[in-house]
């Protein structure tokens, strides 16, 4: 089931990627609306990270097109941002948390020029959202895994676009951690931007996320979530991982419970 | 003089060397510098099959362009061809070696030509290479122009692309997502990388330069955990390298080349144990600091 949307903020067009010649990702087609916080789930190796990666033209597509804002990528790059895994960096880097978030502002500095004072504040604004002001000057390699992604969410927040992708932002944060990381994301979503975002856990899915795209190499469904969040679909999704699908279809009871009291 | 010529084109020759050093090692592509002195040699023999003359301007040359595509085979491989980079480094300055050997022992194994003579220079000669004005004026050693000059665009380099080759080290898939170029940028510091081997190894020779890429910056990358600190601590080391591996030198009255690597390594070694954040001993006093039972 895929729900399209006018005037969409990202519009995907038979998207085919591979590596080696074994399909990730085979003829996926969906725009996403503006606004909408965007939770993309499916099972390892379904090519969550790599439709993301795709998307931004960071790594090679075999077919198809992507459309940003109804432009051209190149066009309109400075209004993206991205989140990528915490692990795909190295934190012994010598580098302190407000250097990494200051690299945000790059993209709008341009060529040639140093950061201003206005970066930096944009910057320090940023570690604040994020509460990690007192952490400012801290080597990032003193940062525990929950401080490194918040770092990384500055870094985007400092950068102030219109569409964020993020790969994993909650993979190794505790659940305070998560719990800030979101109300940052509904906000953000609340601004009117548009935030996708690579989601593991099931369970939080109804919670977080107000529009979903499920993947296995094909897109299985993308659209608002209480229209695609059904067990028939995350069995295709999912399709064959019979103890997991146990998992969902009680977490598909716990969850109607409190859409039952409410009518 | 002649003493403050050897050790100034030592200073700048590892000035130079260690500021590029800090992003190679960062990138983890150390031994590129290694690489190129070997991978060039192809581009010598062409060289000099193609202009027939022993010229070092020419040998230069055909060096430069070699250490560039060296540069640009190992990026290749290693995205292309999925290969880890320091596999790719192997790979490809070992068979632009050997194709260096074939074509000698093919077209000019009658001519004494090798590595040698462009690439294996010797900073004690520093002083005897002179520039002469055609006036006849002496304008002092061939070698500290060139590697001077070589300096100042290397710090050019660093200080105008400074934010640029900064987030491309740190973090290639952000710097591509928000438009900033890492292809651009990372070809940029490889050919950076590539005329300072080059102008170098003819300058003070092949172990001096590839020690003076490596060992200073990873001496100052364990006394700081700030990058542009790590830029002048390489700076400064570099320098004090120049300076104690000369006098080392003239007291045991050997190689001054091998003296200043030796001493390069010396200081790695004392920063390894010394070090206040990342040394031994810092690190062994903290975890008896953290002993429950330590009263």
């Amino acid at each position: 089931m895929i729900v399209n949307v006018e005037n969409p903020v990202l519009e995907i067009h038979d998207l085919t990627v591979t590596y080696s010649r074994k399909p990730v990702l085979w003829g996926v087609d969906l725009t996403l609306p503006k606004g909408s916080l965007v939770g993309i789930i499916g099972p390892n190796g379904a090519g969550k990270s790599t439709l993301i990666k795709a998307a931004m033209d960071l790594i090679p597509k075999s077919s198809g097109w992507v459309e940003i804002f109804g432009e051209d990528l190149k066009k309109v790059r400075k209004k993206i941002s991205y989140v990528p895994q915490r692990e795909s960096v190295d934190w012994d880097f010598p580098a302190s948390v407000r250097d990494v978030v200051v690299m945000g502002r790059y993209a709008d500095i341009g060529l040639f020029k140093r950061p201003r004072k206005a970066d930096y504040e944009a910057a320090d604004y940023a570690l604040k959202q994020v509460k990690l002001s007192e952490f400012s000057n801290r080597q990032i390699s003193q940062l525990s895994g929950g401080q490194q992604q918040r770092v990384f969410l500055a870094r985007a927040l400092a950068q102030q676009a219109d569409l964020y992708f993020m790969d994993e932002p909650f993979a190794g944060v505790d659940a305070a951690t998560e719990k800030a990381i979101i109300n940052i994301l509904k906000q953000m979503s609340e601004q009117g931007k548009t935030v996708v975002v690579v989601h593991h856990d099931l369970q939080t899915v109804t919670k977080y996320f107000d529009w979903l795209v499920q993947l296995n190499t094909r897109l299985v469904a993308s659209g608002p979530i209480e229209q695609v969040f059904t067990q028939e679909l995350l069995q295709e999704t999912y399709g064959g991982k019979l103890t997991l699908l146990s998992d969902v279809s009680t977490l598909m009871h716990t969850q109607q419970l409190p859409v039952r009291d409410k009518t | 003089m002649d003493t403050l010529y050897i050790i100034s084109t030592g200073a700048i020759v590892a000035i130079t060397c260690g500021v590029l050093g800090c992003y190679l090692i960062l990138k983890k592509m150390a031994m590129v510098g290694d690489a190129i002195s070997h991978a060039v040699l192809p581009g010598i023999v062409i060289a000099f099959l193609l202009s027939g003359s022993r010229d070092s301007v020419t040998m230069l040359l055909g060096a430069g362009i070699l250490g560039v595509l060296t540069t640009f085979l190992i990026e290749f491989f290693h995205t292309k061809g999925s290969l880890q980079s320091d596999a790719s480094i192997g790979v490809t300055f070992t068979w632009l070696f050997a194709l260096g050997v074939i074509l000698i022992s093919m077209y000019a194994g009658d001519v004494d030509l090798d590595q040698d003579c462009v690439l294996h220079g010797e900073i004690a000669y520093v002083p005897l290479d002179l520039w002469i004005l055609p006036n006849g004026s002496i304008m002092g050693p061939r070698t500290l122009y060139i590697s001077g000059f070589v300096l100042i665009l290397v710090l050019l380099f660093v200080i105008i692309g400074y934010k640029e080759l900064y987030i491309t080290t740190f973090d290639p898939a952000f710097a591509s997502a928000i438009g900033i170029s890492t292809v651009l940028w990372h070809y940029l510091l490889m050919g950076a990388v590539s005329l300072t081997t080059v102008a170098s190894f003819e300058s003070v020779g092949a172990i001096l330069v590839v020690s003076l890429l490596i060992a200073p910056p990873a001496t100052a990358y364990l006394l700081t955990e700030n990058f542009k600190k790590m830029l002048w601590l390489t700076a400064f080391t570099g320098m004090l390298v120049s300076i104690l591996g000369y006098y080392l030198a003239v007291w045991i009255d050997g190689s001054i080349a091998g003296a200043m690597s030796s001493v390069a390594g010396l200081f790695f070694l004392l920063a390894l144990i010394f070090s206040p954040s990342e040394g031994i001993i810092a690190k062994k006093l903290r975890q008896q600091k953290l002993q429950p039972n330590n009263s």
